[in-house]
């Protein structure tokens, strides 16, 4: 299994520099120019020159290089010499990836908007996990009750109706019509005490609902197919022959092989997650990592734009090895090596 | 039956339909039979006969819906087992009435240790500690055959092969000591080397421990080498009952005959083509009010088309549902 993993990460090496480039190739191919949004009083020449110094005159394959070099050799070291309050390799002198629009260097900004995102959205998923495996569960071995019609149709609804909608839905309900929750995040609070950490609570159950439905939907459908796949085998006969109790019989011999396909799923979609609550960030103006990148792309600003996406790209590697290892553990048959 | 003592397992008038989107299925009507102490019983039939629904029946693990027992008594213990509660029945399924499946390529659970499903029953029933199940799991794997056994019960099913998995099969239902042990096709999806190995194996444990045994199979050949006596079963229902030698002997309902002339011969006139019962097994759609076999009967006539023959006996401990049975059957 070890000699597996790290022959699947030797291996993503050259799949993410793959990645890393296309990605350079796509946002250079864009018509977006990091000027377009300064004042139009500044003549075009201004302009050029301003492109000229944030080193766009050089050659594609030049800047391509000199990104690989910031990012895969300079930041590191940077980011090793902030944590131990060091000074290797030169540090004075080193280069950062620094973001057109803000000046600021943009693993900075990735490090300042992580954490909101991490708890709204990595919640967002636990909870929806969490409730997702007991609906599946239960709708696969009551199947056809009123409570799996119910789990049905909930989870169509999850799945059919968009966060852009379903948000702007809760917040005029729990915001608006009744005031329990404030409709935006706010950043600047940090949890000292009791109440602060209740302020807290209350602002992420929104948008936290928001994505756990989404995320419930899915889940719940995956986890009840497969438990419902598990159920009429014989092995579950067999376990009843035993004489052993239900709860043994379901919670134990059927959920670990319903699981195995489910928390491939559930790690595949960690990534998705990701990206796919960047609107829900916009609604409640959770200023995390979804709203950094979309003032990226609308600044035209490269470096931000080309580093967060390979983050997620990083990610989508990441989980689908996660995903590969996980199936080995859950199911013995499963050997890689 | 006399004797009515030593009988472990009595089943009267058992009656089991399913509900399904097409009206009911009538899998098992009328089924009356008794099993003694340290007997070996056969079933036999062909594939939906009823002679699996009926076992499964006895002991509540068909899954209801779509089925249910509709009618009957099976009588363990001193005690209705149709009328059990569902924890008491759990306390004896497992532990005084052992069950073998007939596919052990998915009858164990892929993803445990063939040690752990051992060890639960003897958990659940004998209330076993870790260690104390462990010894017990080891002593069943070599009382079973299996080599290296304190080794292999670290082993995962998809480790062991088909005869086998089998083989932890039987350790698992024999584990806490079971009165009766059911023994749904177990030789059926293994190769005929195997099959005979684990023959010999039954055998060799019924002497050794005396439960009584009921061998569910379609192979009469199975049936001949190890049975004390024989349930022929048709349509959902018992047509007769006898003692193995007289099954071979003396066969009185027409679709004994017929399945005893389908056997092919392996001695004889090589071009002979194999003999087949001509017609479909009935659709099961309606009580029986008719004798179920009577389209493919070739000594079927206008009583059997018109009511359902009663088990009558025969002979001591023999017994035929057939109009024909006893009086002309003797120059049949």
């Amino acid at each position: 299994m070890l000699n597996y993993t790290l022959r699947r990460l030797m291996f993503s090496i050259p799949v993410l520099l793959f990645i890393s480039f296309i990605i350079f190739l796509i946002l250079d191919l864009a018509p977006s120019d990091p000027t377009g949004n300064l004042p139009l009083t500044i003549p075009p020449e201004v302009r050029e020159k301003i492109r000229e110094s944030l080193g766009l005159g050089q050659p594609m394959p030049v800047r391509y290089y000199k990104w690989c070099v910031q990012f895969f050799v300079n930041e590191p070291l940077n980011i090793w010499d902030q944590y131990w309050g060091t000074c290797s390799f030169g540090c004075e002198d080193r280069l950062r990836v620094v973001s057109y629009v803000t000046r600021s260097p943009v693993v900075d900004l990735i490090v300042q908007r992580m954490p909101q995102t991490l708890w709204v959205v990595g919640m967002s998923y636990v909870v929806g996990i969490l409730i997702a495996i007991p609906i599946g569960v239960i709708s696969a071995y009551k199947q056809y009750s009123w409570f799996d019609q119910t789990g049905t149709f909930v989870s169509m609804v999850g799945f059919s109706v968009p966060p852009f909608f379903s948000g702007v839905l809760v917040i005029i309900i729990f915001s608006v019509q009744l005031g329990w929750f404030p409709s935006i995040y706010d950043t600047t609070l940090k949890v000292v005490s009791w109440d602060t950490f209740m302020l807290q609570v209350r602002q992420m159950v929104m948008p936290v609902m928001v994505l756990a439905l989404q995320t419930t939907a899915q889940i719940s459908r995956f986890m009840r197919a497969s438990m419902l796949d598990n159920l009429n085998q014989d092995y579950v006969r067999t376990a009843r022959a035993k004489g052993m109790k239900e709860s043994v019989v379901l919670l134990v011999h059927v959920l670990r092989n319903s699981l195995i396909p489910v928390i491939t799923v559930i790690a595949l979609g960690i990534p998705a997650v990701f990206g796919g609550a960047i609107i829900t960030e916009q609604v409640f103006k959770v200023n995390g990592i979804g709203q950094l990148l979309i003032i990226g792309i609308q600044g035209g600003d490269a470096p931000l734009v080309q580093t967060l996406t390979f983050i997620f790209a990083v990610m989508i590697v990441m989980a689908n090895l996660v995903a590969d290892i996980m199936y080995g553990i859950l199911d013995p048959r499963i050997r890689y090596d | 039956m006399p004797d009515g003592a030593s009988q472990v397992l009595d089943v009267r008038d058992l009656n089991t339909v399913f509900r399904t989107r097409n009206g009911e299925v009538h899998a098992v009507n009328h089924v009356s039979f008794s099993l003694k102490k340290g007997e070996l019983l056969g079933v036999v039939g062909e594939s939906g006969s009823g002679k699996s629904v009926t076992m499964m029946s006895l002991i509540g693990l068909l899954p209801s819906p779509p089925a249910e027992v509709r009618q009957g008594q099976v009588l363990f213990d001193g005690r209705d087992l149709l009328q059990t509660d569902a924890d008491t029945l759990r306390d004896i399924r497992g532990a005084r009435i052992g069950f073998v499946f007939q596919d052990p390529m998915t009858s164990l659970n892929p993803v445990f240790t063939v040690g752990f499903q051992l060890r639960e029953p003897l958990k659940r029933h004998m209330g076993m500690s870790k260690r104390a199940a462990n010894k017990r799991a080891v002593e069943l794997l070599e009382l079973v055959g299996i080599p290296d056994a304190a080794q292999r019960l670290k082993d995962y099913p998809h480790q062991f092969s088909g005869g086998m998995r089998q083989r932890v099969m039987i350790a698992i239902a024999l584990a806490c000591d079971p009165e009766v042990l059911i023994a749904d096709e177990p030789t059926t999806a293994l190769d005929v080397t195997i099959q005979a190995q684990i023959l010999e194996l039954v055998k060799e444990l019924r002497q050794k421990l005396g439960m009584a045994i009921i061998w569910i199979t379609h192979d009469l050949g199975v049936i001949a080498g190890i049975a004390d006596r024989v349930l022929v079963m048709y349509g959902g229902q018992v047509v007769e009952q006898a003692p193995v030698r007289e099954v071979f002997k003396n066969p009185q309902h027409p679709y004994t005959k017929a399945l005893l002339e389908t056997i092919p011969h392996v001695r004889g006139e090589r071009a002979e083509r194999l003999q087949v019962i001509e017609g479909q097994p009935p659709m099961l759609g309606d009580a029986p009010t008719a004798c179920p076999f009577r389209t493919r009967c070739p000594q079927a006539f206008e009583r059997c088309a018109r009511e359902n023959p009663a088990r009558a006996t025969i002979s001591p401990g023999h017994d035929v549902a057939c109009f024909l049975a006893g009086s002309e059957s003797a120059d049949a």
